[in-house]
C-alpha cells in the first residue's frame, strides 16, 4: 500500500513537473515565414488548445537544435529530414510530423553567365551552406559526374551579385526572392529545383528525443498536430500571419520586409501543401531516398528504419 | 432652341472671353511650372551631387587609410600589441571610422589559432578592442572578410548589422593583405575599416530639402541605407518597397539607381507624398545611389497660387463683362420688344394704338420711325379702300339696275300674240355678267307685216345698255313709217350716227314677215347670218349681205333682201355670244356645233328648238364663265290665217 502510494505520488510528481515547466520548441533558424506555422499556433492558442504549455525558441545561425534537444533546453525541435537522419546516430531522435513536403533548395546562376545546364557547372565555383546544405547538390554532382570548387556563402549573396561565385545555393522561399529584391528578375536567374532532380529532400519536420516522446506521446502528437493546425491558419489568413511574422522578426532584430515573407510564406504554401491537403505523414518513398543518399554520401552509416523513427499517426 | 439676341450676343462673347481667359491662365501656368520644374531639376541635382560628394570624401578617406595599413602589413612585424595600437592609432586620428580590424586567415598569424581578429571600435566614446571570431561568429563567411578574400580586392560590403563586435548597423570596407612568406606573398587575411550608419544617416537627414522633401540613400542592391522612414532602413530594398505598394515605376526607378545613372523623373503618386519630381545621382565607388525626392506641390505651390489668382480674377472680370453685356443687349433690345410687341397690336388690326416713344438717332430709333410712317400708311390706304368699295359697291348696284332696266324692255311674254296662228315665235337671252348690247324685238308693223330682229352693241357696260335702248326705240318708231327693212336700217343708222361722238354701232338683222304670203323682207348691217331651216332641206345661212353695221357711220344704202317662206319654215337667228361660247379649256362652240344642234330639231317648235341650243351650249360652256350676252330670237311660219 505504501509503496503504491509512493509511486502514485511519485507519477503526480512527475506529472506536475512535466506540466508546471512550460514545454519548448526550438526552430532551426531565424522567425521568418518559414515558421509561420508554429508562430501563428502559439500566436493563435492552438498549442493551449491541445492542453499544452508550450514557448518557441526561435533559432538562428549560431542555434544547433539537436544540441538544445540533447542539452534538454528544449523538448521538441524542426529540422531537416537529412539533419535528423544524420544526427539519430549520436542522439535517439524520433520524427513526429513533417511540415514542408518538397524541398525548396535550389542552385541559381546568373542569365548573364554561359551556364545554363547543370552540366556547365563543372569546374566553377558553387556557394554552399553547411554541411546540411551540401547534401542534394554534392549527390547530384556525383551523379553528373563533374567537379566543382565549392565555396562557403555567407547569407546576404552579395558574393554571387559581385561576380565571385558562378552559381549559389538558394532556398525558394528565400534567398530567391532576395535575388530578386537586389532588382534581378526571375528571367535574369537560371534555376535548378533539387526537387525535380530526383532529389527532393523532405524538409522541416518535428523531432523530439524518443525519450520525450515516450514520456507523453500524446503531448508529442498534440505538438505536431497544432502546429500543422497554425499552418492552415497561416495560410487562410496569409495578411495577418505576415504582421506577426514581421512582428516576431522586428523583435529579435531581423532584416524584415513584407514583400519578401510575403514571397515566403506563398512558397512555403507550395511545399507545406505539395499540391496535398495539410499533413504530418512522412511519405516513406521520400525518406528511403534521402536515408539512400545520407549513406551514398558517407553521412549516416546505419541509419534508422522508418517504423522505428517516424512517429506521426498513420492515416 | 430659339435664344434672344441678348442671350446669343452674352454667349458668344463670354464663350470667346473664358477661351482667352483660359489660354492666358494655362500659358502662364505652364509657363511658370516648366520654370520651376526646371530650377528643381537643378536644385535637386545640386543637392544630390553635393551630398554625394560629401559622403564620398569620407568613404574616400576611409579607403585610403584601410589600404594603406593593407600595405604596410605586409612586411611589418606582426605582435599583438602592435596590431591592437594599429587599431587604436587609426581610429585616433580618424574620426569618421568606427571601428577597424585586422582579419586573419586560419593559422596565419599563428599555428593554431583559426580565428584571429583584433578589432578596435568606439564605445562610449572610448576605444574599445576585442578579438574577433569563434565558434558563434565564424567571420571567414561574413561578407566583410569574405567579399575581398574571395575577390582579392578593396570592397564596401552592404550595410549589415554586426553582432561580433560593434552592435551596430554599419558598412565595412574591406581590403585583403598578403604577408611575405619563404613561399612568396601568401593571403594572409583582411584589414577593414567601418563606418557607422548612424553618421551616414545624420548627414543625409540634416540636408534640407523642402518642408516635405527629403533625400535617402540606395546600397548597390537598393537596400535603403538613409530615409526619413526607418521602418525601410535595412528591412527594404527599393524593389521590395516597390512589389509591397506594387509601384512599377518606384521599381524602374530602383533599376535606374543600381545601375548607376544620375537622373530626374517625375512620380505621380509616391507614398507619403504623392506627386513628386526625384533627382538622383550615384556614388561611384560603392555602387550606391543618392535620391533627392522634391514633392510637386510644393514646388508648384507658388505657380499655383498665382493661377488661382488669375483665375479668381478672370472670373470676377466674367462676371463683370457678363452683367455689363446683359445690360447693353437689354437697352439695345428692349425698344426691339416694344415694337414687336406694337407690329403684334398692328398685326391684330389696331391701327389707332399710339406708336411707341423711342428716341431716334440709331437704327432701332430708325426702325420705330419707319413702324409709325407704315402704320400711317397703311390707316390712309385702308380708309380709301373703303372708300372704293362703297363707290364701287354703289356703282354695281346701279348697274344691276340698269341691266334689269335693259332687260325689261326686251318682249319676255311667249306667246306673244296668242291670237295669231300664222306664227311661232321664242326668245331668249341670257346676260352675261357684265352689262352688254345684245337686243331683239319683234311687233306687228301693221295687220300683217311681222317685223322682227336681232342686233349686238359694241362694247359692254352701260354706254352699251343705253346705245341697245336707243336702237330698238328708233327701229320701232321707223319700222312703223318704212316698208323695206333695208331703209329702216338705213335711216336708224342714220339717226344712231348723227350725235355718235363715242363712235358706238349696232350689228344688226331686221326683217318683216307678211303672213299671209309667205314673204321675208330682210336686211342686215354686219350682223352675223341666220339660218333657214325649211321642211325637208339641210339648213343654210342666209342673208349676210356684207354691208356695215350701223351707227358708225352716216348715209348707208342697206339692201333689201327677199325669200318666201313656205309654212313650216323656221328661221333661226343668233348673236356672236353663241358660237362664240368658250368651254372650260377655251374652244369656241362654233357655228358648226350651232348648225348641227339646230339641224337635229329642225322640225321642233320655236320654243324647243332654241331651248336644245340653249342646252348645247350650256352643256359646251361646262361652268366657264360667260363673256358675252347669248341671244337667240327663232320664227317659225306656220302659214297665212284662215279666212
Amino acid at each position: 500500500m505504501r509503496v503504491i502510494l509512493l509511486t502514485m505520488l511519485m507519477l503526480l510528481a512527475t506529472t506536475a513537473r512535466a506540466s508546471d515547466q512550460p514545454l519548448r520548441l526550438v526552430l532551426h533558424w531565424l522567425p521568418q515565414a518559414q515558421f509561420a506555422g508554429y508562430l501563428m499556433a502559439e500566436e493563435k492558442g492552438f498549442y493551449a488548445a491541445r492542453g499544452l504549455d508550450l514557448k518557441i525558441i526561435p533559432g538562428g545561425p549560431d542555434v544547433n537544435v539537436s544540441q538544445h534537444l540533447a542539452d534538454g533546453r528544449a523538448e521538441f525541435a524542426t529540422m531537416f529530414l537529412s539533419t535528423a537522419i544524420e544526427r539519430s546516430a549520436a542522439m535517439d531522435l524520433v520524427h513526429i510530423g513533417q511540415i514542408v513536403h518538397q524541398s525548396a533548395l535550389m542552385l541559381v546562376a546568373s542569365r548573364d553567365s554561359d551556364i545554363r545546364s547543370l552540366k556547365d557547372l563543372g569546374g566553377r565555383r558553387v556557394g554552399m551552406w553547411g554541411a546540411d546544405f551540401q547534401i542534394q547538390p554534392r549527390a547530384l554532382f556525383k551523379r553528373l559526374g563533374i567537379e566543382v570548387t565549392v565555396v562557403e556563402q555567407a547569407p546576404s549573396m552579395d558574393l554571387f551579385m559581385r561576380g565571385g561565385l558562378d552559381a549559389v545555393s538558394a532556398m525558394w522561399y528565400n534567398e530567391y526572392h532576395t535575388l530578386m529584391s537586389y532588382g534581378l528578375e526571375e528571367k535574369d536567374m537560371v534555376a535548378f529545383f533539387f526537387r525535380d532532380l530526383d532529389l527532393n529532400f523532405p524538409e522541416d519536420g518535428l523531432y523530439c528525443l524518443r525519450s520525450t516522446f515516450e514520456r507523453d506521446p500524446a503531448a508529442a502528437r498534440a505538438v505536431a498536430q497544432a502546429s500543422l493546425d497554425g499552418w492552415a491558419y497561416a495560410f487562410a489568413h496569409p495578411e495577418e500571419t505576415l504582421d506577426v511574422v514581421l512582428r516576431r522578426m522586428k523583435e529579435h532584430r531581423v532584416k524584415a520586409n513584407r514583400a519578401h515573407q510575403r514571397w515566403m510564406l506563398a512558397r512555403m504554401q507550395d511545399i507545406v501543401l505539395a499540391g496535398g491537403a495539410p499533413r504530418l505523414t512522412l511519405s516513406r518513398t521520400d525518406f528511403e531516398r534521402t536515408t539512400h543518399i545520407l549513406m551514398e554520401q558517407g553521412f549516416a552509416s546505419e541509419p534508422p528504419r522508418y517504423e522505428e523513427f517516424v512517429m506521426e499517426p498513420t492515416p | 432652341m430659339r435664344l434672344s439676341i441678348g442671350a446669343r450676343l452674352s454667349a458668344l462673347t463670354l464663350a470667346c472671353v473664358t477661351l482667352i481667359l483660359a489660354m492666358v491662365v494655362g500659358y502662364a501656368y505652364v509657363v511658370s511650372r516648366d520654370t520651376i520644374v526646371e530650377l528643381a531639376r537643378k536644385n535637386g541635382t545640386a543637392v544630390a551631387q553635393g551630398t554625394a560628394s560629401r559622403i564620398n570624401a569620407q568613404f574616400q578617406a576611409t579607403a585610403k587609410v584601410t589600404e594603406t595599413v593593407a600595405a604596410t602589413l605586409e612586411d611589418a612585424d606582426l605582435s599583438k600589441r602592435f596590431l591592437s595600437d594599429l587599431g587604436r592609432r587609426v581610429l585616433f586620428s580618424n574620426p569618421g571610422i568606427f571601428g577597424t580590424a585586422v582579419a586573419f586567415e586560419p593559422q596565419a598569424f599563428e599555428r593554431g589559432t583559426k580565428y584571429f581578429a583584433p578589432y578596435s571600435y568606439r564605445r562610449n566614446y572610448a576605444i574599445t578592442s576585442v578579438n574577433l571570431g569563434g565558434d558563434d561568429y565564424n567571420y571567414f563567411t561574413k561578407d566583410w572578410y569574405q567579399l575581398a578574400r574571395e575577390l582579392n580586392r578593396p570592397v564596401w560590403t552592404e550595410p549589415y548589422y554586426d553582432d561580433g563586435g560593434g552592435d551596430t548597423l554599419m558598412i565595412t570596407y574591406s581590403a585583403p593583405f598578403s604577408r611575405r612568406t619563404p613561399r612568396g606573398l601568401q593571403p594572409a587575411g583582411v584589414v577593414t575599416a567601418d563606418i557607422d550608419l548612424a553618421w551616414l544617416q545624420r548627414t543625409i537627414s540634416s540636408v534640407s530639402v523642402s518642408a516635405s522633401g527629403y533625400v535617402f540613400l540606395l546600397s548597390r542592391y537598393g537596400a535603403y541605407i538613409a530615409h526619413p522612414d526607418p521602418a525601410l532602413i535595412m528591412n527594404e530594398t527599393i524593389f521590395t518597397h516597390a512589389e509591397d505598394l506594387n509601384l512599377p515605376s518606384l521599381r524602374d526607378l530602383g533599376k535606374e539607381m543600381v545601375a548607376g545613372r544620375a537622373g530626374f523623373v517625375e512620380f505621380s503618386d509616391l507614398p507619403g507624398v504623392g506627386a513628386a519630381y526625384v533627382a538622383y545621382q550615384p556614388l561611384p565607388d560603392e555602387r550606391w545611389s543618392l535620391a533627392v525626392v522634391l514633392p510637386k506641390d510644393e514646388l508648384l505651390a507658388g505657380a499655383n497660387r498665382v493661377t488661382r489668382i488669375m483665375t479668381g480674377i478672370g472670373l470676377a472680370g466674367f462676371v463683370l463683362l457678363a452683367g455689363v453685356i446683359l445690360a447693353v443687349s437689354g437697352t439695345i433690345t428692349r425698344p426691339l420688344r416694344i415694337l414687336t410687341r406694337a407690329a403684334g397690336g398692328i398685326a391684330a388690326g389696331n391701327l389707332d394704338q399710339p406708336m411707341p416713344a423711342i428716341a431716334p438717332g440709331d437704327e432701332v430709333g430708325d426702325l420705330a420711325a419707319s413702324f409709325t410712317s407704315m402704320k400711317e400708311a397703311l390707316r390712309r390706304h385702308i380708309a380709301d379702300l373703303t372708300t372704293a368699295t362703297a363707290a364701287r359697291e354703289r356703282i354695281e348696284s346701279e348697274l344691276r339696275i340698269a341691266r334689269d332696266i335693259q332687260m325689261s324692255i326686251l318682249p319676255k311674254i311667249f306667246p306673244p300674240f296668242p291670237d295669231r296662228a300664222e306664227l311661232d315665235v321664242y326668245a331668249s337671252i341670257v346676260p352675261a355678267r357684265e352689262v352688254g348690247g345684245d337686243l331683239y324685238d319683234f311687233f306687228f308693223a301693221d295687220e300683217h307685216r311681222f317685223c322682227f330682229l336681232i342686233g349686238d352693241v359694241s362694247g359692254k357696260g352701260v354706254p352699251a345698255a343705253f346705245f341697245m335702248a336707243v336702237t330698238k326705240t328708233l327701229i320701232k318708231a321707223v319700222a312703223e313709217r318704212e316698208k323695206a327693212p333695208g331703209r329702216i336700217l338705213s335711216k336708224v343708222n342714220d339717226e344712231l350716227a348723227a350725235d355718235n361722238d363715242s363712235c358706238m354701232f349696232v350689228t344688226l338683222f331686221l326683217a318683216i314677215l307678211d303672213t299671209r304670203t309667205g314673204r321675208l323682207e330682210f336686211g342686215n348691217a354686219g350682223h352675223n347670218a341666220p339660218l333657214l331651216l325649211r321642211r325637208g332641206r339641210p339648213p343654210e345661212w342666209i342673208g349676210s349681205l356684207e354691208e356695215p353695221m350701223a351707227g358708225a357711220m352716216p348715209d348707208i344704202d342697206y339692201t333689201t333682201g327677199a325669200l318666201d317662206l313656205a309654212p313650216g319654215d323656221t328661221l333661226f337667228l343668233t348673236t356672236d355670244g353663241v358660237g362664240e361660247a368658250m368651254n372650260p379649256t377655251l374652244e369656241l362652240y362654233t357655228d358648226d356645233r350651232l348648225l348641227e344642234t339646230v339641224s337635229a330639231h329642225a322640225n321642233a317648235g320655236a320654243q324647243d328648238m332654241l331651248r336644245a341650243v340653249s342646252a348645247s351650249v350650256t352643256d359646251w360652256a361646262g361652268g366657264a364663265e360667260q363673256s358675252d350676252d347669248i341671244t337667240m330670237l327663232a320664227v317659225r311660219y306656220l302659214g297665212p290665217a284662215p279666212q
